[in-house]
């Protein structure tokens, strides 16, 4: 029942803003988004399958028995993460606009909440057409977030947005209907439920259906993730989306395409995935360097950062194809490091761009003796998203590439990526360093440079309501990065799991260099 | 033959509360001629009780033996459709017609002249096209087709003429009426080469012959197919399936928004359900039975293109109602879809898909109805820029239609169109799924343009001068479209079952039947 709450629970706060003043919208948005938080967190203390695999949450209601598609919720030890990350980034997106959105604010927060229930159903899941509708829906509010509330060419950002990712998921739609219909040729009735079909697929399909399979999924999930070259549409969603708006593109959305790599991709199609891994990693490799050089001549910041969102995704994707434990462990951890790091990261830019209105690096510079500790937080999140050890950014880009480069190493399937890969992908963390640490430089450092007579009523450096929307991620940042084992080991199980249908050769090869002491 | 009167009670009651409009609609008395939209209503709502209490399974095993229909228990189906959107669309119409004479009237600049009115006529003319809707779905033969659908078009060539005081509107009605003839004398010709052919007109008896043939030569023999392919093509245009769906833009421009959300709907969905029909004599309902390869490829260019050329057509325009128009016509291409995907899931689909369509179209044309500009109709898709501003209830309304055209979750048309997808993998038509996929995603683009102007634009001087209506009839009928529209998918288990049975030929529904009987009868 507590994952049935936690979709309700939004839905509801929704409701209540619909029918109530748009003064108390706010707060009801924060109540609601608090109590979600809560009990993700109750959810996460009562889940007793940290690191086995198992599933927590299930909650099962049939909607359509003739078609074996019911309301099937569950969660294993992946989704509970990427639900806690939802649910701690919603009520911080929500402090994060207080001030920032002033107008038709019953809209706003209502379709926020409305994400919020969205993305938790994608997470959540268990029926592959509750997974199709929530992973749809979550374009509805992101549409309208964008359009109303965006900056000046949000009509056409915001219809690219939709455009590029709707058509992406109606092939993958076909490619889903192809495998339940298959399943039901074979089983003899119909069933949407993930597990059944996931089974099936990875046994019942021929190499040469999984590699069309495997085509339409990722025309579904490349677009959303994204993978080079359908990523044009996010510079342009995430530079013109109001902040909450890129904190949640940049920190949940863009996951639900890694998710449903890893939820879909990876255990339905192995034969598939092992042929055309090299295929995909060259495309990642690609978006990583290609986007690293964009971000490097970059003077919008944002834009900069919505760049290197495509760069550093790009590392995600290696990670998952790398199909060893410790790639899929990085990716996942990875999953949960981008949403807290480049979050932070689009939270402080709209702050500055909520006292100068303007990111051009060229009219404005020098924070650092203005606002120091929006500076502060600056360089510590850049750093953060640069790999620094120590924070968190650093173990699951290493662990990324240890797993890219071991996947080739035994010679036990040559061609599935392997030390080359890591070696070009490396090199996109020197990009990353060197962007990054360009734009910190010029606008944390040096000379003062502000745009004349711009006015705002909020404080010169941040606010106590500005710090404490930070300070949540900055902890995560901290602790992921000194202690990340617990989170790999919860996770094991459930990457065990997706990777159970690959031949064992290739997990083999990576336990032999974890008894090296590869793993670090 | 008489039995098959006892299913016919819910049409004669559609046909007594036609001839009752007509002449109420002479009435001296303006609260008999107001009261009319509520006469049709209840006349609707009558035919809707008649036909669940006349489809029973005691009753069947009247009209089960000779002369029944290839799809006996459609009627069980079809009627409920037509009057869930027959009912919206009266909500439509109420208050529309000689709304302007009616106004002279009350003011006392003019007396009430029977002969000048319309009112009587047009309620009468819009009950009769449904009626000739309930009955094709009832067919036997391919004369009654052949009456049935002409009922459904004749009134609405009427309609379209008397439905405004603008020289569009007659020239909409002259083409309209002019290649409907033309039609007709394909679909006729097509009939006649099925009778020479077979020697028969009754649907089954003409199967019968047909599947024999099959059985000795290999094929239906090449006079019959060409009789199909030109019934096919002459229905075509009732679908408005390209290659004859070039009418449908200027006609639906023409006429006045109300009578275009009826034809939307109603000569669509008896084109559809006539395809059902008249491609039964194939056979393929029968165990292992086939299309025969030169009409399912006919059948599959015509969605592509259908489908195509109405995305790609609706992306071009600038006024509403051409857009919606040529919208129509991708519609009509999805619903191709699941006629292809053949007796069972597909034929499921394409009636689900046909209520779906009905609800959402009809809502799109009841925002528009609730609208003007001066006396005017709202004309440019730009006119409904800022439309929140002034009306949020409409500027909804408009957005939650539009996306269950475009087939997004959770909204109704997303159901219909996922079973269509269905259907169409489950017949091994992958391909035709795909190109429809990527037909929806085109289609996203010009229906988001009717979320994006209301909901997110900021109202221009074009825009600024529309207001709405008096009346409140269209706006009710918007507002129930779009209830309907958010809670039917709860329902949607129920609609599929009732539309398993509809699509069950003679033997599996006399087996059901059967077992329904003794599970009624027969408990111990």
């Amino acid at each position: 029942m507590l994952g049935v709450l936690l979709m309700v629970v939004p839905l509801v706060g929704a409701v209540a803003i619909a029918l109530s003043p748009s003064r108390a919208a706010k707060g009801i948005a924060l109540v609601a988004t608090l109590a979600g938080l809560g009990i993700a967190i109750l959810a996460a203390i009562d889940f007793s399958d940290w690191g086995t695999g198992g599933w927590g949450l299930e909650y099962n209601l049939p909607l359509l028995p003739a078609m074996g598609i019911s309301l099937a919720l569950g969660a294993d030890s992946v989704s509970m993460l990427l639900m806690l990350l939802t649910t701690l980034l919603m009520p911080l997106a929500i402090l994060g606009s207080w001030t920032a959105v002033s107008d038709r604010l019953r809209e706003y927060y209502g379709w926020l909440l409305l994400l919020s229930t969205a993305m938790i159903g994608v997470f959540l899941a268990r029926d592959l057409l509750v997974f199709y509708i929530c992973f749809e829906f979550t374009l509805v509010p992101m549409y309208f977030l964008i359009a109303i509330y965006g900056s000046t060419n949000r009509a056409w950002a915001s219809l690219k947005f939709f455009i590029y990712t709707f058509l992406g998921s109606l092939f993958a739609l076909a490619g889903f209907l192809y495998v339940a219909w298959a399943n039901a040729e074979h089983a003899g009735a119909w069933s949407f439920a993930i597990p059944d079909l996931v089974h099936f697929a990875s046994t019942g399909l021929t190499t040469g259906e999984q590699g069309w399979i495997l085509l339409a999924l990722m025309a579904g999930f490349a677009v959303k993730i994204p993978l080079f070259p359908v990523h044009t549409w996010l510079p342009l969603a995430h530079t013109e989306a109001p902040t909450a708006g890129s904190v949640l593109l940049a920190g949940v959305l863009l996951k639900l395409g890694t998710y449903g790599l890893f939820r879909f991709v990876l255990p339905m199609v192995p034969a598939a995935v092992v042929e055309w891994a090299p295929f995909m990693g060259v495309l990642a490799i690609i978006g990583i360097l290609y986007a690293a050089l964009i971000c490097w001549v970059q003077t919008d910041v944002k834009k900069l950062v919505a760049y290197s969102s495509v760069s550093h995704l790009g590392f995600c994707v290696l990670g998952l194809l790398a199909l060893n434990p410790l790639g899929l462990q990085g990716s996942v951890l990875y999953m949960i490091n981008h949403g807290l790091s480049t979050g932070a990261l689009f939270f402080l830019i709209g702050m500055m761009y909520e006292r100068y209105h303007t990111r051009d690096m060229g009219t404005i510079g020098g924070l650092g003796s203005k606002m120091p500790v929006w500076s502060f937080f600056m360089v510590f999140f850049v750093l953060a998203s640069v790999g620094l050890p120590g924070l968190n950014g650093f173990v699951s880009e290493f662990l990324c590439l240890l797993g890219t480069f071991a996947a080739g190493g035994t010679g036990a399937y040559p061609g599935v990526l392997g030390p080359w890969f890591a070696a070009a992908a490396a090199l996109g963390m020197v990009f990353a360093a060197m962007y990054l640490l360009l734009m910190v430089g010029k606008i944390v450092f040096g000379s003062l440079r502000e745009p004349s007579g711009v006015h705002s009523d909020l404080p010169a450096d941040l606010n106590a309501r500005e710090i404490l929307v930070l300070v949540p991620l900055a902890i995560g940042c901290v602790v992921l990065g000194v202690q990340p084992d617990f989170v790999m080991h919860a996770i094991e199980g459930s990457i065990a799991d997706t990777l159970a249908s690959y031949p064992t050769a290739v997990t083999d090869a990576t336990e032999i260099l974890v008894g090296r002491g590869g793993m670090p | 033959m008489t039995e098959r009167l006892w299913f016919l009670i819910p049409e004669f009651v559609v046909l007594v509360g036609a001839v009752s409009c007509a002449i109420l609609g002479v009435s001296r008395s303006v609260t008999v001629r107001r009261s009319l939209p509520i006469v049709a209503f209840i006349t609707l709502i009558i035919a809707f009780l008649a036909s669940s209490y006349v489809y029973s399974p005691a009753s069947m095993e009247i009209a089960i033996g000779p002369g029944a229909v290839p799809l006996p228990w459609l009627g069980r189906v079809v009627i409920p459709v037509v009057v869930i959107v027959g009912v919206l669309l009266v909500m439509v119409q109420a208050g529309f017609i000689d709304r302007s004479y009616e106004g002279e009237i009350a003011a006392g600049e003019a007396r009430f002249n029977p002969l000048r009115t319309s009112r009587g006529e047009y309620y009468a003319f819009f009950l009769l096209s449904l009626c000739g809707l309930m009955l094709t779905a009832a067919a036997p033969d391919l004369v009654w087709l052949f009456l049935a659908l002409e009922l459904t078009s004749l009134p609405t060539y009427v309609m379209v003429a008397i439905s405004r005081n603008d020289r569009r509107a007659q020239e909409a009605a002259m083409k309209y009426f002019f290649l409907g003839a033309l039609s007709v004398a394909i679909f006729l010709f097509g009939f006649a080469l099925l009778y020479g052919a077979t020697g028969t007109m009754e649907l089954m008896a003409m199967k019968d012959v047909l599947v024999a043939r099959a059985a000795d030569t290999g094929s239906i023999g090449s006079l019959a197919t060409l009789g199909l392919l030109l019934s096919i093509l002459g229905i075509a245009f009732k679908l408005a399936a390209a290659p004859l769906h070039l009418y449908a833009p200027d006609v639906y421009e023409g006429a006045a928004s109300q009578v275009t959300a009826f034809l939307g709907f109603v000569p669509k969905a008896g084109g559809a359900i006539a395809l059902m029909l008249i491609l039964s004599v194939t056979g393929w309902m029968d165990d292992g039975g086939m299309l025969p390869d030169p009409i399912l490829v006919t059948l599959w260019v015509m969605a592509v293109l259908t489908m195509t050329l109405g995305n790609i057509g609706a992306l071009l325009q600038t006024r509403i109602k051409r857009m919606l128009a040529y919208s129509s016509i991708s519609h009509s291409g999805y619903i191709l879809i699941g006629i292809i995907a053949g007796p069972g899931a597909g034929f499921v689909a394409v009636l689900v898909y046909l209520l779906a369509y009905g609800i959402g179209n009809t809502a799109t044309f009841a925002v528009l109805s609730s609208l003007r500009r001066g006396d005017c109709e709202v004309e440019s898709i730009d006119d409904l820029a800022g439309l929140r501003e002034k009306h949020p209830g409409l500027a909804w309304a408009m957005a939650i239609s539009a996306g269950s055209l475009l087939g997004f979750p959770p909204l109704l048309g997303f159901w219909g169109k996922l079973l269509l997808f269905i259907a169409g993998v489950a017949s091994g038509h992958l391909v035709l799924v795909v190109i429809a996929g990527v037909n929806s995603a085109i289609s996203a683009w010009y229906y988001l343009r009717m979320v994006a102007l209301p909901l997110t634009g900021a109202a221009s001087s074009a825009s600024g001068s529309i207001e709405r209506r008096e009346y409140g009839g269209p706006r009710l009928a918007a507002l129930a479209s779009v209830v309907l529209l958010i809670l039917l998918p709860l329902l949607l288990q129920s609609m599929m079952d009732e539309s398993a049975d509809g699509v069950l030929s003679l033997e599996e529904l006399t087996e059901v039947q059967q077992s329904q009987v003794a599970a009624v009868y027969d408990l111990p």
